[in-house]
C-alpha cells in the first residue's frame, strides 16, 4: 500500500511537472480581460482534433487580421478589438459550449459568431434570435439560411453550398460544351456523412432533373480516413466526374485513394473547404490536376499581407509563419476577419464608434456593401469581389471560380462563373418557408425593409 | 460526529426498508433536491444551465439507464447512442405529425416506449450471446441505427442535410423557453426517474437482473427466466435511454443531427457508468458529473488563475490531465467513484475513533 502510494505520488508529481513545462514553454495567444471601451469578438475555432490541419490556418488568419486592425489602425475607428479563441475541436456539443461561455463576455457582448462548422451553425441558428448575436457563416451553413426574411440572424457570406455545387456543374458543362452534353453522363459526390456534407445533395438532384445526368451520393463517415469501399465502386461505376465535399484528412485521403484506382485527378471537383493546401500536399504526385472552387479568393499573397508583416511578423506577434500566411484557408482567415470588420464599422455609422451589441453589428451585416474601391482600400484587391448584402439577400455575392493543383501551387483555371439562381433561388425560397413552417416562425417582408 | 445512526431504532419493517435508512442520509438528499429545485434557480446564469447543470442531468439519466442494463443485469451494451438516437427521433417525429400532442411529457415518454421497443428487440440476441461478444452485437446496432437515421428521409422530414430543429415547447400550458424552464423540466423528470429506478433495483425485478448478472446459470434453476429477464432490462434500460435522448435532442441541442448520437456518445457513457461505479445510481450521478464537467473545468482552470496560454495548449493539456484522472481514479478505486464515497461514508461513521 505504501509503495503503491508513493509510485502514485512520483507519477502525479511529474505530470504536474510537465504540465508547468508547458505552461512556460508556450508562447501567449489568449486574449487578455477585454476593457470596457472593447469590442469583443468570440472565437470559435479548432486548433486540436481530427480537422485541426484545416483549422489551424483558418484560425491564425482570423487571429492576425483582428491584430492587424489592433495594430495598424488602433482599432475600429478608436475601438479596440478584444478577441478571444476557444477550442471546439469541430464537435457540435463543445461548440455549444464555447458559444455559451463567451457570448456575454466583454462590455457588449460576442458582435458575431463564425464556427466554421456547418454541425456548429446549425445548433447556433436556433439560439441566435434569443441571444440575437448574428451568424457569419462564410460559405458553409445552411443553403436557404441566404433567405434573410426568415433567417434573421444568418450570414452565410460569399456563397453557399448550393452556389458552389452550381459553380462546380456550370464549370463541367462549358467542359463539355454545355449543359445538354451531360445527359447520360455519370457524376458522383463523395461526401463527409454530416450536414455539411448533404448540403449539395438538393441542388445537385435538381441539376441532375433538369439535365438528365446520372447522380450518385456516396456517403463518408468521419472522419474519413476509411475510403476504400468507397473508391472501389467508384472504380467499378466509372463515372464522369466525382465531386468531393470533404474536410479536414478525408480530402487528402480521396484524393490519394483516387490515385490508387486511377481515376483521373483532373476530373474530380472539390468544394472551397476541399481545395486547401493540406487538402493536396500529402497525396503529393496523386494531388496533380486535382481542381477545386473558389471562395472568391485563392492563396498567394496581396496588398493586405504586407501590412501583416509590416506591424505583426516583423514584431514577432503573427499567430503563424509568415511564409504560411498566403495559404488559402489563412486568406479565409484573413476575409473573415475583415468582412466582421468591415460589419462593425457600417454599424457604427448607424450607432456610433463605441463597442456594439450583436443585435447592432447584425443591422450592419445586413447593410454591408464592398465597392470594389474599398477592397483595394482594404489590400484584398485580388481576393474579392464587389458584394453588397441585403435583407433578401444574406450572401452578398455568389460568384466563383475554379482553380487546379499543379504538385505545387495552385492556379486559376477558370473565368469567373455566378450560381444560377433562376435554379437556387426557388428552392432557397421552399426550403426557408418549410423552415418558418415547422418552426412557427413569423416571417419578416423584406420590401418594407430599407 | 454528526454522521452517526445511534439512537435511530427501526420498529417497522417499513422504516427498515426505507431508500435511505439513515437520517442523516435522508436529510441530506432531500436538502440537495430541495436546493436544486429552489436554491439553484435563484442564482444560476444561463451558462451554469445549458452547458453545466443540462448536459449533467440528462446524461446521468442515460447512465443510469445503462447502469441498469451493464451494471445491474451485466449484459455489456455499446449500442446507447442508437438508443438515445431512437428516442430523439421517435420524440421529434410524434411532436412534428402530431401538433395536437404538443406536451413534451407525452412526446419524451413516446420517445422512451419506442426506444425501449427497440431495446427489446436488439436484446433477443442476449440470450445466447455472452460478454464481449454481446457489446459486439450491441455495437451493430449502434451502426445499424445510425444508418437508419441518416437514410431514411422521412424520420428526418426530407430535410436536405438530415439535420433536424424544434421549437415552440411546452408542457401542460407550461412554455419552455429559458434555460431556466429547461432545466426545471429535466430535474422534475430526473428525479422522479431516479426514484423509479431505484425502486425497481431494489424490488423483485432488480433481484432478478442481479441473480442473472451474478451467475445466469444459478438464476435459471432458482426460477428466473433468463430470456425474460434479460428482456425486461434491455427494456427498462432502453426507456431510459430513449427519454434522455429525446431530452437531449429538444431541451439541450435543440438542433440536431444523427451525429449527435454516434459512437462516440455511446463510449462517452459506458465510461460514466465505469468510471461511477457499476450497479450504483449515485455512480451514474458521479460518472456524468465527472465525465461531462471534468473537461470543462480542466479548459477554464487555467483563465481562472490568470494564467495565458494559446488555445491549442489548453485543448491538448485538457487531453492529458482527464486521461491521467481517468487511470488514477481506476487505480485507486476500480469499482468506481461511487465505491469511493461508499468508503468515505464508512469512515465518516467511525470518525474520531477508527479501530
Amino acid at each position: 500500500m505504501g509503495l503503491r502510494k508513493a509510485a502514485l505520488r512520483k507519477a502525479v508529481i511529474f505530470g504536474a511537472a510537465v504540465a508547468a513545462a508547458g505552461f512556460v514553454a508556450t508562447a501567449t495567444v489568449q486574449a487578455q480581460t477585454p476593457g470596457p471601451n472593447d469590442q469583443f469578438i468570440a472565437g470559435l475555432i479548432y486548433r486540436t482534433g481530427a480537422y485541426a490541419p484545416n483549422g489551424i490556418p483558418f484560425a491564425n488568419g482570423i487571429a492576425d487580421y483582428y491584430a492587424l486592425v489592433n495594430a495598424r489602425d488602433g482599432g475600429i475607428n478608436g475601438v479596440k478589438i478584444s478577441y478571444e479563441e476557444c477550442d471546439t475541436a469541430y464537435a457540435t456539443d463543445r461548440g455549444v459550449e464555447c458559444y455559451e461561455r463567451l457570448k456575454n463576455k466583454g462590455p457588449t457582448g460576442t458582435a458575431y459568431v463564425s464556427p466554421l462548422s456547418t454541425g456548429i451553425t446549425f445548433a447556433l441558428t436556433e439560439k441566435a434570435p434569443i441571444d440575437k448575436i448574428p451568424i457569419i457563416s462564410m460559405g458553409y451553413g445552411r443553403s436557404e439560411s441566404r433567405d434573410g426574411s426568415v433567417f434573421q440572424w444568418n450570414f452565410p457570406l460569399l456563397g453557399t453550398y448550393w452556389s458552389a455545387a452550381d459553380i462546380i456543374m456550370q464549370h463541367i458543362a462549358k467542359k463539355e460544351g454545355g449543359f445538354d452534353k451531360l445527359k447520360g453522363k455519370k457524376i458522383v459526390l463523395v461526401y463527409h456523412d454530416s450536414p455539411y456534407g448533404k448540403e449539395p445533395i438538393a441542388l445537385l438532384e435538381q441539376r441532375a432533373k433538369m439535365h438528365g445526368f446520372e447522380f450518385t451520393p456516396m456517403p463518408v463517415t468521419h472522419p474519413g480516413v476509411e475510403q476504400k469501399a468507397t473508391w472501389l465502386q467508384i472504380r467499378q461505376n466509372r463515372p464522369d466526374y466525382v465531386l468531393l465535399w470533404g474536410w479536414g484528412v478525408m480530402n487528402s485521403t480521396s484524393i490519394k485513394e483516387a490515385a490508387a484506382v486511377g481515376f483521373p485527378r483532373d476530373k474530380m471537383y472539390g468544394v472551397w473547404w476541399s481545395g486547401a493546401e493540406p487538402d493536396v500536399r500529402p497525396a503529393e504526385d496523386g494531388a496533380k490536376g486535382y481542381n477545386a472552387a473558389m471562395l472568391q479568393h485563392g492563396a498567394g499573397q496581396f496588398a493586405v499581407h504586407a501590412d501583416l508583416k509590416k506591424f505583426l511578423y516583423d514584431k514577432g506577434q503573427g499567430s503563424a509563419k509568415y511564409d504560411e500566411t498566403g495559404e488559402v484557408l489563412y486568406n479565409r482567415g484573413l476575409i473573415n476577419g475583415m468582412l466582421g470588420v468591415e460589419s462593425i464599422r457600417k454599424a457604427q455609422t448607424k450607432f456610433g464608434n463605441k463597442p456594439l451589441t450583436g443585435e447592432q453589428v447584425r443591422w450592419g451585416i445586413e447593410n454591408l456593401e464592398i465597392s470594389a474601391a474599398r477592397i483595394k482600400e482594404l489590400g484584398f484587391e485580388g481576393m474579392l469581389q464587389p458584394m453588397k448584402v441585403s435583407c433578401s439577400d444574406h450572401e452578398g455575392t455568389r460568384a466563383g471560380r475554379i482553380q487546379q493543383w499543379d504538385g505545387k501551387k495552385w492556379t486559376v483555371v477558370s473565368e469567373w462563373y455566378e450560381s444560377d439562381d433562376k435554379v437556387i433561388k426557388p428552392m432557397v425560397d421552399a426550403a426557408a418557408k418549410k423552415y418558418a413552417e415547422e418552426k412557427k416562425l413569423t416571417v419578416r417582408d423584406c420590401s418594407k425593409e430599407s | 460526529m454528526l454522521y452517526r445512526e445511534a439512537g435511530q431504532f427501526k420498529t417497522t419493517y417499513v422504516a427498515d426498508q426505507q431508500i435511505f435508512p439513515i437520517l442523516q442520509d435522508r436529510m441530506f438528499v432531500l436538502a440537495v433536491i430541495v436546493a436544486a429545485f429552489l436554491a439553484v434557480p435563484m442564482f444560476a446564469s444561463p451558462y451554469l444551465y445549458t452547458e453545466i447543470l443540462i448536459p449533467f442531468l440528462i446524461l446521468s439519466m442515460a447512465a443510469i439507464g445503462l447502469n441498469i442494463l451493464v451494471g445491474y443485469c451485466g449484459q455489456v451494451s455499446l449500442g446507447t447512442g442508437g438508443f438515445m438516437a431512437v428516442g430523439a427521433y421517435a420524440a421529434y417525429n410524434l411532436w412534428l405529425r402530431v401538433p395536437e400532442v404538443n406536451n413534451l411529457i407525452v412526446v419524451f415518454l413516446f420517445g422512451g416506449v419506442m426506444a425501449a421497443a427497440v431495446g427489446i428487440l436488439f436484446g433477443i440476441p442476449s440470450l445466447r450471446i455472452k460478454g464481449f461478444y454481446l457489446a459486439v452485437a450491441t455495437l451493430a446496432s449502434q451502426f445499424f441505427l445510425d444508418w437508419l437515421f441518416a437514410r431514411v428521409k422521412w424520420l428526418t422530414n426530407y430535410t436536405p442535410s438530415g439535420s433536424v430543429a424544434v421549437g415552440k415547447l411546452e408542457v401542460f400550458g407550461w412554455h419552455i423557453d429559458t434555460p431556466a424552464d429547461r432545466y426545471l423540466l429535466i430535474l422534475g423528470l430526473v428525479v422522479v426517474a431516479t426514484l423509479v429506478a431505484k425502486n425497481l433495483v431494489r424490488g423483485h425485478i432488480g433481484r432478478s437482473w442481479m441473480a442473472i448478472r451474478d451467475m445466469d446459470i444459478a438464476a435459471e434453476i432458482i426460477g428466473f427466466r433468463p430470456l425474460r429477464t434479460k428482456l425486461t432490462a434491455f427494456a427498462v434500460s432502453s426507456f431510459f435511454i430513449g427519454v434522455s435522448g429525446a431530452m437531449w435532442a429538444f431541451l439541450r441541442l435543440g438542433a440536431w443531427e444523427p451525429l449527435a448520437f454516434d459512437i462516440n456518445r455511446s463510449f462517452q457513457i459506458l465510461f460514466m457508468v465505469i468510471i461511477g461505479g457499476l450497479g450504483s445510481l449515485l455512480g451514474s450521478f458521479l460518472g456524468a458529473a465527472f465525465i461531462v464537467l471534468m473537461p470543462i473545468l480542466l479548459n477554464q482552470l487555467p483563465g481562472w488563475f490568470g494564467i495565458r496560454m494559446s488555445t491549442a495548449l489548453l485543448s491538448h493539456l485538457e487531453f492529458m490531465v482527464f486521461g491521467a484522472m481517468i487511470v488514477f481514479f481506476l487505480i485507486v478505486e476500480p469499482h468506481g467513484l461511487a465505491r469511493l464515497w461508499a468508503v468515505a461514508k464508512e469512515k465518516l461513521r467511525l470518525w474520531p475513533f477508527p479501530h
